[in-house]
Formats: structure tokens, C-alpha cells, sequence
């Protein structure tokens, strides 16, 4: 004696939020059962273990019926085989682009490609997120990818507009999609102490400041690729570390600035040469493309790392930053303001963002 | 040449890739109606293409117009090979050709593929411009509107109801052709689609036909029911009840009783052949079963209405009521005659119901498939009815004439007639039929509620209500008078006791009442009811022919036989004595019979309080077995006891001051605060228990179920050990869970706006080979309760919540397969009110649900002043005035009788605290509506479903049309579309898009009286195949919030104050 077909089809669909996120995670149904179990739904309802996995695996065909019209979420709201009122509609949606920050932050830079899905396997055992859980969001990545990839305009608003995602769930993903296009290195031992979220408001950063779109926003890719321009000129800011004289000028007016404001002042002077060649150098090896993938790692370890082991405060940091950047305004034979608080603007409150355990 | 069909097709979307190089599809449309076809242009390289075709037009008789469906085809263009189809649409034009529905059909259908399922959408305009036809002998029936729902539709008044008609087509199925073996499955489907639809239209335009000769406009309770006889071919069948409708326009006045119809009974009685009228039923020749249990099945009872001098009227026998027929004119002279009707009330009503009785049997079969009445309608109600009748398929040879599968059911109707007969009745309410079929054996089933009815509704020229009313005015309240026995008392016709109504304690009721009906909304009902069900399973041989077909006819009587004890034995379970809703199914398998009789329990507070369940045991002397019987004894009493708490029954003689009492405390209150001159209730109600318990005395003799109060059960064997044993583990609903087979549950009052419609499918496998009936019993009721149990839990989120109208179907696909399909309603009600109710109503002493139970001493308070039972002209006579002028704000025959309820009130009793009470409820109302209202945002218009004739929280301002959809599906990649689960999950969600669009195309936003009237289903696991055909009916409406209109709130949902209905008429 065996249950051979079993649905449950209501005119409004049913969907129980805590069953999704478990479909959503990966959960096999015989799984989704247990934990279900252990949570107590029973005593609710005084159900019993077969009506837990019937009802469970109603819920799974749904959202699996469900997920083709998830992969272009506008479809959703004008189908008609499942009546599900708007806001619900919004859960499911937002629920499914929702991705792990563990996950995310193995696969951010990398290339969105086929090589990538195939170790996804180790990606999981590595962060425990399931098999099942890390292609629906590899293939989110991806899909979300390749539609922006097309289109004309500010990223953000093209994901938002295209996945009706939330502000924040969009940005996240313009993020992921610039660091996917872009191909940041993420994954090195030294960068590992960031999150996601660190590298997501950088993305930000630079999707608004350096890109083309921060100039010209009706162009094709305008979010996702890095202003050549600007990379360009960006070169011509050697002139503050290759011209002796506006060196030394630059660091004594920095260093008047700074005087008795920071117990770490002896160290902010003893390493300011050393501290600002390494940053003009980032900016000026930005064209090459090899450089721009190690743009993170470079931050850290020319600038961050050095700071870090002389024991500088955030506080400190964020003082010598800003003196930094505006005494470059007075030096008088420095001609590239423009292109200097460009490049500046970023750096500060990406590391601002990146200082930190 | 009467009308011109348009068609225009605007655009697609979401078109399914047709061109796997290009990933795109060059769609086009062809538009067909009969033989005329129409292509759109080729909309190349799109999977949204926008056609915006020109308006294809097609001439077309009426006639067409009624049977043919619209088929619009969305295929892929293909240069050098066939054309694909991508998939269809059927669009039924018949609402279109009533000027009171739709006007228009537009909007987003699916596209439907046999194959594949839905493949996109299609934006389609259908217009219709019909010209007036005066031809008398045309063949179409274009304007007779048709509903599904069983109750008199709520934005009308039913000026007449004709009666019964009924009409079958039949047909070769096309699955059986010879064609069908070389044609590709799409094709078969499709062809078998579109004749069902085809047969469809006839058979609703022959009934049109019918009913347009009887002098009516529309058909109420529509039901039609496929008949697949496989090889033998394929029968669509319809019955229902024809009726004359006014449309309630909410602003003006309904009674203006301009609505003659001359040509009424002339009409009426040429379709009524008197020759086939004094036939006698034949019956017995081949392999007829006649109806159930020799006992209380056919029987269940009411009384006499009428007063003490005519009272032992006599059983209704032909040769009475064929010689009153002379007389059948006099109460028409007698109530032209106005001033004095009110005194003549009693001689009156006899002559009356006599003259309907002859009215009723003029007609070949008195039947009514409605479930609810206006109130007044129903007079008495004498008991279930059913027939059923075993036959052996053989091919249909000439589809022209169906006159074999006629006969059957004709067979069937007389018999349900003369049951009704024995049951002193005159008429079968609730009437439905029914079919299962297995191989060549079908069983014919049709079962019915004999009742009297009041002849108001049946004769032409005194349609008006309101100037007839006072004079036919019930002597016994309307919230027991339906109970009352119709049958003599001294020549009943099976053995029942019978006490005095515990209402109004003058007439005779019986101690339980079945019936196919709903619980009428006037009833006074102690506590709250509950779904009953019984669950049988019986194993036969396998077996071929006339052999099979005595085998199953021999098994029926014994299988009705059990099914009814267990109904009782639950009843009484649950200290219940009454039921409603009853529908017992019999469906036939190879090897074996399921039967499932599923009702709602109710305690009338008319009727005697049942009496407990005693088990004895068959060998005394054996300790051990004592000691066992004891311990299930307690196990029933304290389930009993269980019981009453949980519904809340404690009936009036208890007296307890808990809050939760409805009916007892509130009859006690509200005669405190009127301080009527009635006697104690408690003193009275001794009173007729002394005299009831010496009727029970008369009667013992003929008792089969033993002593007076205790239902007796023997244990004798393991059998009589199992059945208790099943008895006892049906599980209790989970709190905050209510559930009925009935439109709404008696005793909740106040629903919210929370809906859900669902439809739900298990199939069981039995692996065991040799199974016993008792094994088999027990998977069959576990099947039955889990699925409760599933339902319960899906739903947790709308407690407090009740299941109603739970239509279980069950079937025997194969050897070994149990199907079980379920369609329902979850809704919502405020649980705090129903808690503050009972109190708040002690102290104002006037809230809606007050009213039956207030009617009642006032009822009383009548009958003590005028010891002859004549309505006193103060109560009757004060109320009527005020009704006349109330009545134009009356948009329903609910609100009609809620109103009387208030004036009645009114005459005696203060009501404003009815008004003070209106303003909470509205307002939580809107809010819960609103919240609703804001999902409604997104381009797709939601349209709500129920199975219920309304939308609680809603009023129906139009209705549209019927909807009645076949659609077939077929796979042969079962395994990929997810097994047969998966397979059918998106099927009956298509299904439902379907019905959607359809309703959404109309213009309307919800269906009611949905049903899922066929499910079956077919698999081939091996092959990885699998066949699903799905019958979906109801009614396409409109419906507005109820705080959206103006003045007049409709009483959409029992108990509901009609405050503003009192207002207009003060």
C-alpha cells in the first residue's frame, strides 16, 4: 500500500516561507522534513510525520513549477498559472536572488563560466552551503550577468528594474557583476579578512566614480568597464612621486597638518614617502589590465598592511587620508586636481571600508 | 441568419520557442468557428508578437452559436515542412448571447496544447450582434440564462420555480474510433475536446428549449455530468431546475408583480404529457436495486404544518389529490378576496397544498436540484430518497435516439418519486444523479430530499410574494416548521420515533432528520455541526457481464445499510441529530465497491437531544469481554462528552449559564427581557417530554434500533469490534478548525474575507493482494482522514478558518487504485466575535443570530394568547407593512427573510441595539478587504474561486455566465514532468488559469458554485505515459465589497445584521 500521486493545488498557491528558504538552501525533502520536525510545526497542528512530507513535497513542486518564472521575474507578475498576490510575489523573488555571503565572497571576481560551476562542488564543501544552493546562485550570478551585460544604462537601476530586486539586493548584484567583468583578484590569503559587504561598497565606489558611466550615462557598458580615460591620466599623477621637490613639499605640508593630532604622527612621517608611492604607483599601472585585477591586493598590501603594523587607529587613518588628498591642492606645480580627487575620493573610503581585523 | 460573430486577435506572449536556430517562433492565428476559418498574419521572429488583426467576422445561426465553442489556433509558420501547432484556445460564445451577461470577451487566454500544457497566451477580442428572431419553431434557446449555483442566484427574485428538466446527449467517443489509431494523441485529444464541448452546447440549448416551453428563463442548479462508456460511447447529461428570475436591480423596487405569464400553464402542462403521468413505475425487470435500508433512509421526517382541525392530514395518495383537482381554483378566488385571509390562513393552507400537490403531480417528476429556498418554500422535509440502479453498457447504435440511457433514468426518476410518496412528500429537493462506471457495468444513482413545498412559487398569478404572503403565513415558526413530519403519524412509513418539537412543541418531529439539502438559514441549530462522514469498502470477484452486474446489484442494498449505521452511529458520536448535505457515493471497481457518504451533523434544536451509544455484549458470563465492553463504553461517553464541548451543544434543557450556549441562554433571556407571558421553558418543556416520552411508548413496537435513549450496539464478533473501533478514530478537528460538506457552517456566523479554494487528488495503491473488507475499510478511512488531516495543516494559517462545502470523490481507476479527489473552500471568520457574541447579545438582547431563536417565544407568545394556533394579527399584521415598504431595499430572498426576522422583532422587542452593533463590523471588515484589495495591484486580474454559491465580505452585482470546461491532458514523459504527481499538480493548476482567464476575459473577478465534477485520471508507468481529463463548471461573476455599495448591504453571509435593511425600514 503506497501513496502514488498526492497534490494539493489551492487557486491562491500556498507557499510556506520556512519551506521555501529550505528548498532554497538546498534541502532534500526527506531533510527539509526533519528540520521542519525539529522546528515544531507538528504540535501546531497536530500533524503527523506523512502530512509533514506530503505537504513538503506539494510545497517543493510548486517552487520548482515556479522557478522557470523566477529566472525572469517580470514574467511572474503577468503569468497566469499561479495566483500569488504582488507581495508574496516580491518574497519569492527576493528570496531566490538572495545568495550566501560565504559563497559570494569565494566566487566574486571570478569568471562566470563553466570552469567556475565545476568546482562548485568545492566551493560548498568549503562553506557548507549545498550543492543545490550554489548553482541556483551561480546561475543567478550568471543570468543577471548576461542580461546587464546588453543594456544601456546605470547598472544598478537595469538589475532592479529587470529582477525587481530590492535597492540593496540590486546593488549587491551590480557589484558582483562589476567584480565578475572586471575579474578583481578576491581570493588571496591577505584579502580574505574582508566580507562581502567591504567589497561590495568598493564596487560601489567605483561603479560611480571611475567608470564611464560617472561621466557619460547613455553608453553601452557604461557601469561595468573602468573609464580608460581616466587610467590614462591617472599616469600623470607620478609627477608627485617622481619629482623630488613636490615630494618633500607634499609630505612636510601633510606632516605640519597632522603634527599633535595622532600619537602614530612618528610613523605617519617616517613611512609617508613610502605610503604614497605606493599608492600614485596603483594608479598609475590601472591600464594594464593584469593591475586592475590585483587593484585590491595592491591596496592592501601597500598601504593597508604598513599602516596596520605601525598600529594606526581607523581615526588615524582617516586623518592622514584627508590631509593626504588636500594638501595636494596647494601644491602650486601640481596641475591634476581633477583627476587627483577623482582617484582619491575612491581610494579614501575604500580603505576606510578595508581598514579593519 | 441571426447573428454575426467578431473576432479579433491582438497579440501573444510568453510564446514558447519554436525554432531551436533562432530561439525564436514565427506565430500565426487561425480563428474557426464552425466551417469558417480566418488566418492572421505571419508574426515572424517573436515570442510576443503583436498581431492586431482586423475583426474576422462569421455569420452564423443562433443555433451554432449555442453549440459551438470559438477555436482559436496559435501556430509556428514553417516555410518548408508542416506548420507546428503551438497550442489552442476554446472560448465558449454563450455568454454572449444573454443581454443580462457579459457584453464583451476579452482579455489574455492560455494557450492550451494537449501535450504540452500551457504555451504562452493570447490576447483575443469576441463580440456577438444578435437580431431578433421571431420564428416560433427555432431550434435555439439564446437568453435562457443558466446557473450552476443551487439557490436562487443573489441579484435575482424567482418569480416562479417550473420544476425539473433534464436532457441527455450521446455520442461515439472519439478515443474509440477506428481513426484513432492511425491519428497522432494531440489530434485524438483534441477532437475528443472539442465534441464534448460540441455536445455540450446542444445539450444546454435543448434544455434552453425546454425551459423557454415551461414559460421560464434560466435554469438554476445546472448540473452536467459525462458519462465516459468507453466503447459504448459517451453520454452528456444534464438536469436542472427551470425557474422565471426578476432581476433585482438594487435601486428599484422588485414588486412590481407585472411579471404575468399567461401562457404559463398551458405551456407547463403541454410539456407535462399527461399520459406518461399516470404510469406507474416499473421497475425490477432487469438488474434495478432499489434504494437502501428498509429504515429511517428513505424516511426522516417533519409534520404537518397544518393546524389542529385539519392536522392528521391524510397521507397523500394519488386518488386523494387527483379528485382535489376541481378544487384547485378556489384559494385562487380566495385570495383575490384580500381583508379576511388572515383568520381563513388554516383552511386555506390545506386547500392550498393540496392544490399544489396536484400542481406538483401534474408534472412527470416534481424534482428540484436547488439546495436552498427562498424562505417559505419549504414547507416540510420528510427524509433522504435514492435509487440506484446497476446496468450493462452495450454500444450505442443510433445517437439520435438515446432513448436506452432515457429509459434508465427515467426508470430511476419514478422510483425517487414514489419513495417521496411513501414519505407522504410531494416533491424531491436537492435532487442530483449520478453515474460510476467500470468496464461495461454502470451504476445509475439519483437520490433527493422529499419535501413539501409551499405551492407559492408554483402556480401562475400569485407570483407576487408580498400581497400573498400574511395569508399562507406558517403557523409553525420557520425555524423548526421544516422539521416538522409531513408523513402521517399513525401510518408512518417506517418505524421512527417521534416526540414534540422541541421548538414550538405542537407538531411531531422525528428523532433524526437526513437530508441532500443545506441547512435552511431560518433553522435554529444548537452549537455548531461538523463533517460526518462514512467510509466503505467492499470486495467482490472479478467478474464479466450479467454476472458482475447481479454480484454488484446484490452487494448495494448491504453496502447503503452500513454506510447509514455508521452515518448514525457518528451522529450520535457527536450528540447530533440531524443531517444536511448528505451525498453518498458508490463507485464500482473491478474487484471491488467503495462507498462514501459524506454530510455535515447538526443538533436542531426541534428535535430531541439523541441518545448516547451502549454497547453489549452478545456472551455474558465472559469477564474479560465485560471488562473490554466497559472500557470501550467509557471510551464512547467520554468521546461523546468530548464532543458536546467541542460543538458547543448543549441543548436547552441543560440550562447552564455558559457564555458559549447559544440557543438555551438566549431563549431564556430574551423571554426574560420581554417578559411574555409564557410559562417557564422549563416547566413546558417537561411538560411535552412526559408526552413525548408516551408517544415513544406507542412507537417502541416498531423500533429496529432498540431502546428508547441509548442507541444499542452489540458486540458479537471481531466484525461489530472493528466497526467501534472505526467509530472511535475519526481524529477531532485541530483547533480553530471547522469543516462542513454544506455551503457555510451552521453556527459560525461572521466570516472575514479570507478565501482559499483547493482541490486535492491522492491515489492509493494497494500492494497486499489478499485483503480483507475490514483491512480495506481501514486504508480507505485513513486515505479519507489523512487527507482532512493535510488539509488542516496546509491551512494553518488562516485559523480560525472552516472547510466548507468538502466534496469528496472517490474511484476505482484500476485493479488495485483508490482515487480520492477533494474540492473545498477554507475561509476565514472572526473567532473574538464569535466569542463576544452570546454576550453581547444577552445584553442587547438584538442581534442577528437572536432572531430565530427570538422568533420563537414570540411565536409562542401567539399561540398562548389564541389558543387556535391562528397567527395573531398583531404579529403577522404589523410586520407585513413594514415588509411591503422594506422590500424594494431587498436585493436577496436572505435579506427578505433577515428582514421579516427584524420586523417580527420589531413588533414586540427594541432594536437599536442591532444598529449600534453595525458599525465594528463593517469597519474590520473594509480593513481585512483592503489589505486583500492591495495584492490586487499586479496586471493579472485575481479572481477568487469557491464552491459556495458567495463571497463572504462581497456582494454579487452581476453574473456573467456559466462556465463549463473539459479539458484533457496527455504526457509521455511522465518521468520528466516530475511523475504523476507533477504531472497533475500543473495540470489542475492550468486548469484553474484556465478558468481564470476565462472569467477575467468576461469581465468578471470570481467564480462560484466551482466544481471539479470529473477527475480521471489514467497512468501507464512503464511506458511513462499518463492521460488526465478534467471537468470544471460554475458561475462567472462580478462581485463588489460589500461596503462598496450603496445603502442596501446585501446578506451575502447568514447572520449578518442587515442593519441598513432596517433602517430603510423605519
Amino acid at each position: 500500500m503506497a501513496v502514488e500521486l498526492d497534490v494539493f493545488v489551492g487557486n491562491t498557491t500556498i507557499m510556506d516561507e520556512e519551506v521555501y528558504q529550505l528548498w532554497l538552501d538546498g534541502y532534500t525533502v526527506n531533510d527539509a522534513v526533519k528540520v521542519r520536525m525539529e522546528g515544531g510545526v507538528m504540535e501546531e497542528c497536530e500533524a503527523s510525520a506523512d502530512v509533514l512530507l506530503s505537504d513538503t513535497m506539494d510545497q517543493y513542486r510548486t517552487f520548482q513549477m515556479c522557478e522557470r518564472l523566477l529566472h525572469s521575474p517580470a514574467k511572474l507578475a503577468n503569468q497566469l498559472l499561479f495566483q500569488i498576490p504582488p507581495n508574496r510575489q516580491a518574497i519569492l523573488i527576493e528570496r531566490y536572488y538572495a545568495f550566501d555571503d560565504a559563497f559570494v565572497r569565494e566566487v566574486l571576481g571570478k569568471k562566470l563560466s563553466k570552469g567556475t560551476k565545476k568546482d562548485l562542488d568545492d566551493i560548498g564543501a568549503k562553506t557548507g552551503v549545498t550543492l543545490k544552493s550554489c548553482r541556483r546562485q551561480f546561475d543567478n550570478f550568471k543570468r543577471v550577468f548576461k542580461v546587464v551585460e546588453e543594456l544601456k544604462g546605470p547598472l544598478v537601476e537595469n538589475i532592479r528594474q529587470h529582477f525587481l530586486l530590492s535597492d540593496k539586493l540590486a546593488r549587491d548584484y551590480a557589484a558582483i557583476v562589476f567584480f565578475a567583468n572586471n575579474r578583481f583578484e578576491t581570493g588571496k590569503r591577505k584579502l580574505q579578512y574582508l566580507t562581502f559587504q567591504d567589497f561590495a561598497f568598493c564596487a560601489g565606489q567605483l561603479i560611480n566614480n571611475w567608470t564611464v558611466g560617472a561621466v557619460d550615462n547613455m553608453v553601452e557598458d557604461m557601469d561595468v568597464d573602468l573609464d580608460k580615460e581616466f587610467l590614462q591620466e591617472l599616469k600623470e599623477l607620478k609627477i608627485l612621486i617622481t619629482d623630488k621637490d613636490l615630494l618633500d613639499q607634499h609630505k612636510s605640508l601633510v606632516c605640519t597638518a597632522l603634527r599633535g593630532k595622532t600619537k602614530a604622527f612618528n610613523e605617519m612621517e617616517a613611512n609617508f614617502k613610502n605610503l604614497s608611492r605606493g599608492l600614485i604607483n596603483i594608479a598609475a599601472k590601472l591600464t594594464n589590465t593584469k593591475d586592475v585585477r590585483d587593484f585590491f591586493i595592491d591596496l592592501v598590501e601597500k598601504f593597508i598592511e604598513p599602516c596596520r603594523s605601525d598600529r594606526w587607529t581607523a581615526a588615524d587613518m582617516k586623518l592622514y587620508l584627508t590631509h593626504y588628498t588636500n594638501s595636494a591642492h596647494i601644491l602650486d606645480t601640481f596641475k591634476h586636481q581633477v583627476v587627483w580627487d577623482r582617484y582619491m575620493g575612491v581610494i579614501k573610503s575604500c580603505i576606510f571600508k578595508m581598514y579593519h581585523d | 441568419m441571426p447573428g454575426k460573430l467578431k473576432a479579433r486577435i491582438v497579440a501573444g506572449r510568453h510564446l514558447p520557442v519554436m525554432d531551436r536556430a533562432s530561439d525564436l517562433t514565427d506565430a500565426f492565428v487561425e480563428v474557426k468557428f464552425g466551417n469558417t476559418t480566418f488566418k492572421t498574419d505571419v508574426c515572424p521572429k517573436s515570442l510576443n508578437p503583436q498581431w492586431n488583426s482586423e475583426w474576422f467576422k462569421f455569420e452564423v445561426d443562433d443555433e451554432d452559436l449555442q453549440d459551438e465553442p470559438l477555436q482559436v489556433t496559435v501556430l509556428d509558420h514553417d516555410t518548408y515542412s508542416a506548420n507546428d501547432a503551438i497550442g489552442k484556445v476554446y472560448i465558449d460564445i454563450d455568454p454572449l448571447l444573454c443581454s443580462e451577461a457579459a457584453s464583451v470577451i476579452s482579455g489574455w487566454f492560455p494557450i492550451y496544447d494537449t501535450i504540452h500544457g500551457i504555451r504562452g497566451e493570447i490576447n483575443v477580442l469576441v463580440k456577438v450582434e444578435l437580431f431578433n428572431d421571431l420564428n416560433r419553431f427555432r431550434q435555439s434557446s439564446c437568453g435562457v440564462k443558466f446557473f450552476c449555483t443551487t439557490s436562487i442566484p443573489r441579484c435575482y427574485r424567482a418569480a416562479m420555480v417550473h420544476g425539473f428538466v433534464e436532457e441527455l446527449v450521446v455520442n461515439e467517443d472519439p478515443e474509440y474510433q477506428w481513426i484513432d489509431r492511425i491519428r497522432t494523441p494531440r489530434a485524438s485529444n483534441e477532437a475528443r475536446q472539442r465534441l464534448i464541448s460540441l455536445m455540450s452546447g446542444e445539450l444546454q440549448r435543448k434544455i434552453g428549449l425546454k425551459v423557454l416551453e415551461m414559460g421560464g428563463n434560466a435554469v438554476v442548479g445546472y448540473l452536467q455530468c459525462f458519462d465516459l462508456e468507453g466503447e459504448s460511447g459517451l453520454v452528456v447529461r444534464a438536469i436542472g431546475t427551470a425557474c422565471t428570475l426578476d432581476k433585482l436591480s438594487s435601486g428599484s423596487a422588485p414588486n412590481t408583480n407585472t411579471h404575468m405569464h399567461p401562457n404559463t400553464a398551458p405551456a407547463s402542462n403541454a410539456c407535462n404529457s399527461p399520459s406518461k403521468d399516470g404510469k406507474e413505475p416499473v421497475f425490477g425487470e432487469d438488474l434495478l436495486s432499489s434504494s437502501g435500508p428498509p429504515t429511517p433512509f428513505r424516511a426522516l421526517p417533519t409534520s404537518s404544518s397544518s393546524p389542529p382541525p385539519f392536522s392528521p392530514s391524510k397521507p397523500c395518495s394519488r386518488q386523494s389529490s387527483s379528485s382535489d383537482t376541481d378544487l384547485s381554483l378556489t384559494p385562487k378566488t380566495g385570495m383575490g378576496s384580500g381583508g379576511s385571509a388572515g383568520k381563513e390562513a388554516g383552511p386555506l393552507k390545506t386547500l392550498l397544498r393540496q392544490q399544489t400537490q396536484t400542481a406538483l403531480e401534474q408534472r412527470e417528476f416534481p424534482f428540484f436540484t436547488l439546495t436552498s429556498f427562498p424562505p417559505g418554500f419549504l414547507v416540510h422535509v420528510g427524509g433522504v430518497v435514492s435509487a440506484r440502479s446497476v446496468k450493462l453498457l452495450d454500444r450505442i447504435h443510433n445517437p439520435d435516439e438515446p432513448e436506452t440511457r432515457d429509459a434508465w433514468w427515467e426508470e430511476i426518476r419514478q422510483e425517487i418519486k414514489s419513495h417521496a410518496k411513501a414519505l407522504g412528500c410531494h416533491a424531491v429537493v436537492g435532487y442530483s444523479e449520478s453515474t460510476s462506471i467500470c468496464e461495461e457495468v454502470c451504476i445509475l444513482s439519483a437520490s433527493g430530499t422529499a419535501a413539501i413545498l409551499n405551492p407559492r412559487y408554483m402556480r401562475e398569478g400569485c407570483l407576487d410574494m408580498g400581497i400573498t404572503d400574511h395569508r399562507f403565513e406558517e403557523p409553525s415558526p420557520p425555524s423548526c416548521g421544516f422539521c416538522h413530519i409531513p408523513y402521517d403519524e399513525l401510518n408512518m412509513p417506517f418505524p421512527a420515533q417521534l416526540t414534540y418539537c422541541y421548538h414550538c412543541r405542537r407538531q411531531k418531529v422525528p428523532d433524526v432528520l437526513f437530508t441532500t439539502i443545506d441547512l435552511p438559514p431560518e433553522a435554529a441549530v444548537t452549537g455548531k455541526g461538523c463533517l460526518i462522514q462514512a467510509r466503505l469498502c467492499r470486495l467482490k470477484k472479478k467478474a464479466q457481464g450479467e454476472v458482475n452486474a447481479t454480484a454488484i446489484s446484490n452487494l448495494l442494498p448491504f453496502m447503503e445499510y452500513e454506510l447509514h449505521t455508521q452515518l448514525m452511529n457518528k451522529l450520535k458520536l457527536r450528540s447530533m441529530n440531524a443531517l444536511f448535505g448528505l451525498h453518498i457515493q458508490i463507485s464500482v471497481g473491478e474487484n471491488m465497491l467503495l462507498g462514501l457518504a459524506s454530510a455535515t451533523g447538526v443538533y436542531l434544536t426541534a428535535l430531541p437531544a439523541p441518545g448516547g451509544i451502549q454497547i453489549a455484549g452478545k456472551t455474558p458470563g465472559d469477564l474479560s469481554n465485560e471488562q473490554h465492553i466497559l472500557t470501550i463504553q467509557k471510551r464512547i461517553n467520554d468521546t461523546i462528552a468530548k464532543n458536546k464541548e467541542l460543538y458547543q451543544i448543549n441543548p436547552p434543557k441543560l440550562f447552564a449559564l455558559d457564555p458559549e450556549v447559544f440557543c438555551g441562554i438566549n431563549m431564556e433571556l430574551t423571554e426574560e427581557v420581554v417578559g411574555s407571558p409564557i410559562p417557564d421553558p422549563r416547566q413546558r418543556s417537561r411538560l411535552f417530554r412526559s408526552h413525548s416520552e408516551s408517544s415513544d411508548e406507542v412507537s417502541e413496537l416498531d423500533l429496529s434500533h432498540g431502546k428508547k435513549d441509548a442507541f444499542v450496539l452489540e458486540i458479537d464478533d471481531t466484525d461489530a469490534v472493528e466497526d467501534i473501533h472505526s467509530l472511535l478514530t475519526d481524529a477531532p478537528t485541530p483547533t480553530g478548525f471547522y469543516s462542513c460538506n454544506t455551503e457555510v457552517m451552521p453556527g459560525i456566523y461572521n466570516w472575514t474575507s479570507g478565501v482559499q479554494m483547493f482541490t486535492s487528488v491522492r491515489v492509493l495503491r494497494l500492494s497486499n493482494a489478499n485483503l480483507t473488507n475490514q483491512g480495506l475499510n481501514k486504508i480507505f478511512t485513513d486515505l479519507c482522514e489523512n487527507l482532512l488531516k493535510s488539509f488542516y495543516f496546509k491551512l494553518r494559517s488562516m485559523i480560525p478558518c472552516c472547510l466548507c462545502r468538502l466534496n469528496f470523490t472517490v474511484a476505482v481507476p484500476e485493479e488495485e487504485l483508490i482515487q480520492v479527489a477533494v474540492t473545498a473552500v477554507a475561509m476565514t471568520f472572526d473567532k473574538d466575535q464569535t466569542q463576544e457574541k452570546p454576550a453581547e447579545k444577552a445584553i442587547t438582547k438584538g442581534c442577528s443570530e437572536t432572531e430565530d431563536q427570538l422568533q420563537f417565544p414570540l411565536e409562542l407568545c401567539a399561540d398562548a394568547s389564541s389558543a387556535n394556533n391562528q397567527p395573531s394579527s398583531k404579529i403577522s399584521g404589523v410586520p407585513e407593512t413594514t415588509n411591503v415598504s422594506s422590500r424594494d431595499r431587498c436585493s436577496t430572498w436572505l435579506e427578505l427573510l433577515r428582514l421579516k426576522a427584524h420586523t417580527i422583532r420589531r413588533g414586540s422587542v427594541k432594536t437599536i441595539s442591532s444598529l449600534d452593533r453595525s458599525s465594528p463590523l463593517p469597519e474590520g471588515r473594509s480593513r481585512s478587504l483592503r489589505s486583500n484589495r492591495s495584492f490586487a495591484g499586479g496586471s493579472v486580474t485575481v479572481v477568487k474561486m469557491t464552491p459556495l454559491s458567495f463571497l463572504p465580505g462581497t456582494r454579487i452585482i452581476k453574473y456573467l455566465g456559466i462556465i463549463n470546461m473539459f479539458f484533457i491532458r496527455e504526457t509521455s514523459s511522465l518521468r520528466e514532468e516530475g511523475g504523476v504527481s507533477g504531472f497533475l499538480h500543473s495540470f489542475i493548476a492550468e486548469v484553474f488559469a484556465m478558468v481564470r482567464a476565462h472569467v477575467a476575459a468576461l469581465g468578471g473577478n470570481a467564480v462560484v458554485s466551482y466544481s471539479m465534477k470529473e477527475c480521471v485520471f489514467m497512468e501507464n508507468p512503464n511506458k511513462n505515459q499518463a492521460q488526465c481529463l478534467i471537468n470544471v463548471s460554475g458561475d462567472a461573476v462580478i462581485c463588489v465589497r460589500e461596503t462598496d455599495q450603496e445603502p442596501i448591504p446585501s446578506m451575502t453571509n447568514i447572520g449578518q445584521t442587515c442593519t441598513s435593511g432596517t433602517d430603510g425600514a423605519t
